[in-house]
């Protein structure tokens, strides 16, 4: 019940504001006064309609996992962004052999199994995809400097980095 | 004979050594993709898109090998339905009703084979299906004008929230967030950015690789983060492997109807391989009664919903060619591949790209040939990869994704994006929100507010252009009554449960 009307509240603020974005659309002499925000703001309407039913009518809640398996995957979304942004400087092989083997140890949590599925997950795909598939270009392995990472992790920190 | 030789012109582009061996290899892929746990038809297909696309292969290359993945994914998906209970995809679910039962009965090489063999004669039927509807579908589709296409998006959106979801809201609000996302970047008509909040990295759209790849195969690493990667031993064993030839002549008439079956509920755009794999099961079930012994682990069981499910498939090629429009989420991938190879699929594809059309048609069958006779011997080896434990296969599927999208921009605003959807898929999925109506928005999208705009300006601004005609009409009550009459079905055809141990 809850989960449904927390779901559809948040629903119904996105679409709110999807519409009051879709007012401000910029237009010009090509397009029309109305046409460019003719389909967001039916899109927007019927969202936001949908989330109403939902927050009158909640199908009972799904079963949610434990607060440690939260942590785990708040720490495999932030390991996989930390890859996300690493892997340009970085290059392939090292990041992937980190990621994946934390992975591996938020699914089984078996420290032997994670650290051999890391190394031998990033070899194996570089020289997939190096040797097999010829995409050397994108697994590349590159020698990072200290500004090339600092201006790679500020792209996480919110309104610092990013270009 | 306009069909045979059209059929000529397509096995001469697709019948190269070369091809062949692409078919093969993507035969063998996909039946290893979907024995994989937690891997299916559509969430497979997805991850190799961008990888196929970076490869530099040609149109037919890559269109012959992701049918051949995707067909390999159909075949492979129900060897985890039958040996572990797992459905790789939700069509798969029917075909763990009696296959389960029956591999716990010491059948399962039976069950395997007779269920290869379905799968044959369903994907071969709906094949010939095709080549006779799909021209024929075109040419009415000629008379589709603007308010006619903007009506057949929202009957395709309709009936997959009906059909395919418990909960009529939620699945408006999945095509609502698809479509959403799918307006953010520059207009086409004014030049001007729409919806980006004024970040650069938008003004291109968001590519709907990256949404599809987040949504299936990112999601899916945190439900096995959630289940520890459990439920995935095998408890059935697999000895001797023969061909059941009793069964398979004692299901004949069960796969004809199944295939039949299958192939008009594949056609109805949205509707797709569930609603095939069900209606063909329950109505075999209502065919062979109370003494028929459905659930309990019979043949007919077997193949009736793996015939449907297979020829649903090929059904839901027939809108997704002829008008654009795919009847399910492994549909809505390989519409995505078409789009990724500047394919535009609709009326126009058949007269102008006949070699992609009939190219593709004619892959299927071989991809379909290849399959029979590789699963058939070689069941052993694609059994063995079930074994994979999930704390290999999802990291390495994790980091697949990333190199695949990776190279598609080299952004890493791309790949956080991604990450994104993928959390986003877990929460969906977690509240029984379909994510087949996002991915079906992002791609559709564009294509439906173009209809709608040049619909409004033929007819400057008057909204009753839109029920101008018979046709938009016809398709307005359709969408209606497909969205609104499950809900008053639901209690009259109840989904059967998964058998429990």
């Amino acid at each position: 019940m809850a989960s449904d009307r927390i779901f559809g509240l948040i629903t119904l603020i996105t679409a709110v504001a999807y519409i009051a974005a879709a007012t401000q659309i910029q237009t010009n002499l090509f397009s029309g006064q109305f046409l460019p925000k003719l389909f967001p703001l039916l899109i927007g309407a019927v969202a936001a309609i949908s989330s109403l039913v939902l927050i009158f009518k909640p199908d009972p809640d799904p079963e949610w996992p434990q607060s440690a398996t939260w942590l785990n995957m708040a720490i495999a979304v932030a390991v996989l962004s930390i890859y996300a942004v690493l892997i340009t400087p970085l290059g392939f092989i090292l990041p992937t052999m980190f990621a994946a083997g934390i992975i591996s140890y938020q699914i089984a949590p078996n420290v032997r199994n994670a650290a051999l599925s890391g190394i031998g997950l990033s070899l194996l795909l570089f020289a997939l995809f190096k040797y097999a598939l010829g995409l050397g270009n994108i697994v590349a392995y590159k020698i990072p400097t200290l500004a090339s990472l600092w201006d790679a992790l500020t792209i996480l920190i919110p309104f610092v980095g990013g270009h | 004979m306009d069909i045979l030789s059209n059929l000529a012109l397509g096995f001469s582009v697709a019948l190269s050594p070369y091809t062949l061996m692409l078919a093969i290899i993507g035969c063998f892929l996909g039946t290893i993709i979907g024995a994989l746990p937690g891997l299916g038809p559509s969430n497979g297909v997805a991850i190799l898109i961008p990888i196929t696309f970076t490869l530099g292969l040609d149109a037919t290359a890559a269109l012959v090998l992701m049918t051949s993945v995707y067909y390999g994914a159909m075949y492979g998906g129900r060897i985890s339905s039958i040996l572990l209970n797992i459905p790789g995809d939700e069509p798969a679910l029917m075909t763990t009703l009696d296959g389960y039962p029956m591999a716990k009965a010491g059948r399962a090489g039976d069950a395997l084979v007779l269920s290869g063999v379905a799968s044959f004669v369903g994907a071969f039927l709906a094949t010939i299906g095709l080549m006779l509807l799909a021209p024929v579908l075109a040419r009415v589709a000629f008379l589709f004008g603007p308010a006619e296409y903007f009506a057949l998006y929202l009957l395709a959106f309709c009936t997959l929230g009906g059909m395919a979801s418990n909960n009529q809201a939620k699945s408006a609000i999945a095509a609502c967030i698809g479509l959403g996302i799918a307006m953010i970047g520059v207009d086409s008509s004014s030049g001007l950015p729409r919806l980006t909040g004024g970040n650069l990295h938008l003004f291109d759209g968001i590519d709907f690789l990256v949404a599809i790849v987040g949504l299936f195969a990112i999601a899916e690493v945190f439900f096995f983060i959630e289940s520890h990667g459990k439920g995935s031993a095998i408890g059935v064993v697999l000895d001797k492997v023969r061909i059941p030839w009793k069964d398979i002549v004692a299901t004949r008439w069960t796969m004809l109807r199944a295939s039949l079956v299958g192939f008009i509920a594949g056609v109805l755009p949205g509707a797709g391989a569930s609603l095939g794999s069900f209606m063909a099961y329950m109505s075999e079930k209502s065919i062979a009664g109370e003494k028929g012994g459905f659930g309990t682990g019979v043949a007919k069981g077997v193949a009736a919903p793996e015939a449907g499910n297979n020829s649903a498939a090929g059904g839901a090629l027939v809108p997704m060619l002829t008008l654009g429009v795919p009847g399910s989420g492994t549909t809505a991938v390989l519409l995505a591949l078409l789009m990724t190879l500047n394919i535009t699929p609709g009326p126009t594809l058949f007269r102008e790209n006949p070699d992609v059309v009939w190219g593709l048609i004619a892959s299927l069958l071989i991809a379909n040939i290849v399959l029979l006779l590789m699963n058939v011997p070689m069941v052993k080896i694609f059994v063995k990869v079930l074994t994979v434990p999930a704390w290999v296969l999802l990291p390495g599927v994790t980091m697949i994704s990333f190199v695949g999208i990776y190279s598609l921009s080299g952004s890493y605003f791309d790949l956080l994006l991604m990450i994104g959807f993928g959390v986003l898929g877990y929460f969906l999925r977690k509240l029984d929100v379909p994510t087949v109506p996002v991915i079906l928005g992002i791609l559709l999208g564009g294509n439906m507010e173009d209809a709608l705009r040049r619909a409004m300006t033929l007819s400057d601004g008057d909204a009753t252009y839109l029920f101008s005609s018979w046709i938009a009409i016809g398709l307005w009550v359709a969408a209606f009554a497909g969205f609104i009459a499950p809900m008053f079905l639901r209690n009259l055809l109840k989904k059967p449960q998964a058998v429990t141990d």
